[in-house]
């Protein structure tokens, strides 16, 4: 059994994040929470006053990085797990193409969970042990009609962790990759929720998953689509609904 | 950054390690850490067996690499040296002149400075008492410059035994002890039960150095051993440690070996053997090198790992002599009662220190120490059943020792220190150290950090 002791995870005032902190803490573990909306890092940290330290952060302002990661660590008093859960997905028409969008889901998925990870892995390759966690989604495994700025975030995201997976692995560094499939939570709002994995089960899963470097997805038919997704050739991926 | 725990293993934090060798490098880490709001730890050889020397998230300053002896005179018998240098630098070069140092540990391991900031006893401790008493001299870096502290200076008595708190110890001036060979005359006494025990310290009152092995799951049977310097020895005794053992398996086999006897069965039958080994030797008189015989710890390299990934703690509580025959058959009463029994149990006799030193552990009586495999997997159990022997210890007016400590708790440090200590130790801390610079994980667990601006 892994006992996480100090955890920081950034994105943590919705969603996801928010609820991965209340889990940890939930089981003795002192969590560093970061997000932009004050409100409800305050909210959460009142769930849990002695456990969950609030930041107030904003993950394309890439030069606050260092220093809010050393004071996070100290607050905390150490880091074994690193959770990077913080992502856009703005709506986007499918006949809009928004560079601006583009720009602010690759700064935010994919450059802030750099700056984040880069930090964990310095550390972590010198004490050799600690886990890093990046929040994926299936929808990196390929490029489709509906959202190719954040298929190409999600997709970056995943080679960049496979990337340090294999430089760390050897470290006694645990790197690990969760796709989920959709999730009901402010990302979605949008959408018709109904049939998406509540939150609350998606956070569970994800912290069975967290020991084991590689990449995984929550539901196991995820898996299985996933793999036959990834095979189709892309010439009849192209007529496809997907 | 380094992943820094003690030797019991049992607690590990992470700091930046830094290995200062000089007063210009510990001013160059102070400003630093002023700078970045960082906190510092001292740290030796880390042969502590909780968690004095090191502090998470802090700067952790490794002082064993600031070892030179500066200055020997074997006719004075004062030796001069730097912090990290280890009670086996001074031994192998002091030893050929006939001198051996005043008090060491059952490890020949650790620093100078290490060993004084804990004030570390031996076995000769109801007579030569702390190594604290055996300086003349220390000289003590902070922030605000060096200081000569001499015996008679009341800081002298609070930054050795001060456990890293008030200063970093740069320099000791020591007094050597004079030694008539490298070898003693080692006597065995096999010990039935406690009553045995007491006899045996008793009955060897005059030895020079006393000390009993006790079979933690029999009524106190064990092995007690005294040894007299051997006035006709050898001054030119090969003192190395052997590397295999009799002579046959290279000593680095064997923890792995310990590590499959290392369950609650498995050592029952290892102190079985040993204990029946007692009944053979007892009475019988044999010489031996001093080396061998002091650092009998050191023999198997990494022994300690034979714990596992868990680690070790050890508890040793020091009793009043009138008390501690019904506490320490209470203490191994109440492990037994949990089965949770140490795998390891040895005694030894103390008396009340010369010098009133800050974090005194020392008393006219006796202490036990214990070592316990950590068992995360009892739930609460065992640290229940080391809050009910702390309580017993405490209730019979007994005393703690930082060097061997990873359980006390802010409250169970008052009761052993008392008000006027704690206050004393205040007064001190902000009066050396008005930054709170210097701390440590233990500080932290004992409340003994301040806070500061
Ligand atoms: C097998 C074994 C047997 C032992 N037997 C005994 C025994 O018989 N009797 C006994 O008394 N102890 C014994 N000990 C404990 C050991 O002697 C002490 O813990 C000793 O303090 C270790 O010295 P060190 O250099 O390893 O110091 P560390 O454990 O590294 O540090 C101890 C303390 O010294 C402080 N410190 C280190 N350097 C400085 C400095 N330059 N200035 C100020 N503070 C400093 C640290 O902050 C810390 O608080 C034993 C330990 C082992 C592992
Ligand atoms: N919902 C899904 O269907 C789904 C599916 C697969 C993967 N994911 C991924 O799961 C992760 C969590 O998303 P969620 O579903 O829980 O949505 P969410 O509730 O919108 O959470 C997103 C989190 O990211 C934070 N964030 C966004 N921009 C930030 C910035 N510039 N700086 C700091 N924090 C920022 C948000 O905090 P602030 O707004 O307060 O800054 C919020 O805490 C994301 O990476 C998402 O891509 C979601």
């Amino acid at each position: 059994m892994n006992v996480w002791r100090h955890v920081i995870i950034i994105g943590a005032t919705s969603g996801l994040g928010a609820e991965l902190a209340k889990l940890l803490a939930a089981e003795g573990a002192r969590v560093a929470v970061m997000g932009r909306r004050e409100d409800k890092l305050n909210e959460l940290a009142a769930t849990s006053p002695d456990n969950i330290l609030p930041f107030w952060h904003d993950v394309t302002d890439l030069e606050s990085v260092p220093d809010l990661f050393a004071q996070a660590t100290q607050a905390l008093g150490g880091l074994d797990l690193l959770i990077y859960a913080a992502g856009v997905m703005p709506e986007v028409e499918l006949d809009e193409f928004d560079t601006s969008k583009d720009a602010l889901m690759m700064d935010t998925n994919v450059t802030g969970a750099m700056a984040w990870c880069n930090l964990a892995a310095t550390r972590f390759q010198s004490v050799g042990k600690g886990t890093i966690v990046g929040i994926g989604s299936v929808a990196g495994d390929r490029g489709r009609r509906g959202q190719p700025g954040y298929n190409a975030s999600k997709a970056a995201l995943a080679t960049y962790l496979e990337a340090l997976r294999n430089r760390l692995d050897r470290q006694g560094v645990t790197v690990v990759t969760i796709k989920p499939g959709p999730l009901a939570t402010e990302m979605t709002a949008h959408l018709d929720q109904s049939k998406m994995m509540p939150v609350e089960q998606a956070a569970q899963k994800c912290l069975g998953k967290m020991t084991r470097p590689g990449e995984h997805y929550l539901k196991i038919t995820h898996r299985l689509i996933f793999a036959v997704i990834r095979l189709i050739p892309g010439a009849i991926f192209r007529r496809l609904k997907l | 950054m380094a992943s820094l725990q003690g030797f019991g293993g049992n607690c590990r934090s992470d700091g930046f390690l830094f290995h200062p060798t000089s007063t210009a490098d510990l001013h160059e880490v102070a400003d630093l850490a002023l700078q970045s709001g960082r906190k510092i730890a001292l740290r030796g050889s880390a042969r502590s067996y909780g968690d004095p020397a090191q502090a998470a998230e802090a700067f952790v300053l490794d002082l064993s690499q600031w070892n030179q002896i500066l200055d020997w005179n074997p006719e004075t018998g004062v030796l001069v040296a730097e912090p990290g240098v280890t009670l086996e630098q001074i031994w192998r070069l002091t030893l050929p002149d006939g001198y051996w140092p005043p008090v060491v540990s059952g490890t020949m391991r650790p620093t100078l400075a290490g060993a004084l900031a804990m004030n570390i006893h031996g076995k000769n401790a109801a007579d030569a008492g702390t190594l604290g008493e055996w300086v003349d001299r220390i000289d003590v870096w902070s922030p605000r410059g060096t200081h000569i502290l001499l015996p008679d200076d009341p800081d002298f008595a609070n930054v050795i035994s001060g456990a890293g708190l008030l200063g970093v110890i740069t320099q000791v001036t020591l007094r050597m002890k004079r030694v008539p060979s490298g070898e003693v005359d080692v006597k065995s006494l096999h010990a039935a039960d406690w009553a045995g025990q007491f006899a045996a310290f008793a009955e060897e009152e005059g030895a020079d150095y006393r000390v009993s092995w006790i079979d933690a799951f029999g009524q106190g049977r064990g092995h007690f051993h005294s040894a007299h310097y051997a006035e006709d020895g050898r001054k030119d005794r090969a003192q190395d440690l052997p590397s295999r053992i009799l002579g046959l398996w290279p000593k680095a086999w064997v923890w792995p070996i310990l590590r499959l006897l290392n369950t609650r069965g498995g050592m029952r039958s290892l102190n079985s053997v040993k204990a029946l080994g007692a009944k053979f030797a007892d009475n019988k008189v044999h010489r031996q090198g001093l080396v061998e015989f002091q650092f009998l710890l050191d023999y198997v390299p990494n022994w300690q790992r034979a714990y596992g990934a868990d680690g070790l703690l050890q508890f040793q509580p020091f009793v009043p002599k009138d008390h501690a025959r019904e506490v320490f058959q209470a203490l191994l009463a109440d492990a037994a009662d949990a089965r949770m029994e140490p795998f390891l149990a040895v005694m030894k006799r103390h008396r009340a220190d010369k010098l009133n030193w800050l974090f005194s552990y020392a008393l006219d009586g006796y202490s036990l120490a214990l070592d316990f495999k950590v068992q995360p997997a009892s739930g609460d159990q065992q640290k229940d059943l080391l809050r009910r022997m702390t309580e017993r210890v405490l209730d019979a007016g007994g005393r703690f020792y930082f060097a061997k400590d990873s359980v006390l708790s802010p409250s169970e440090v008052q009761r052993y220190l008392g008000e006027a200590t704690l206050a004393r130790y205040h007064e001190a801390k902000t009066r050396l150290d008005p930054n709170g610079l210097f701390t440590s994980d233990l500080a932290r667990r004992l409340g003994l950090e301040i806070r500061t601006p």
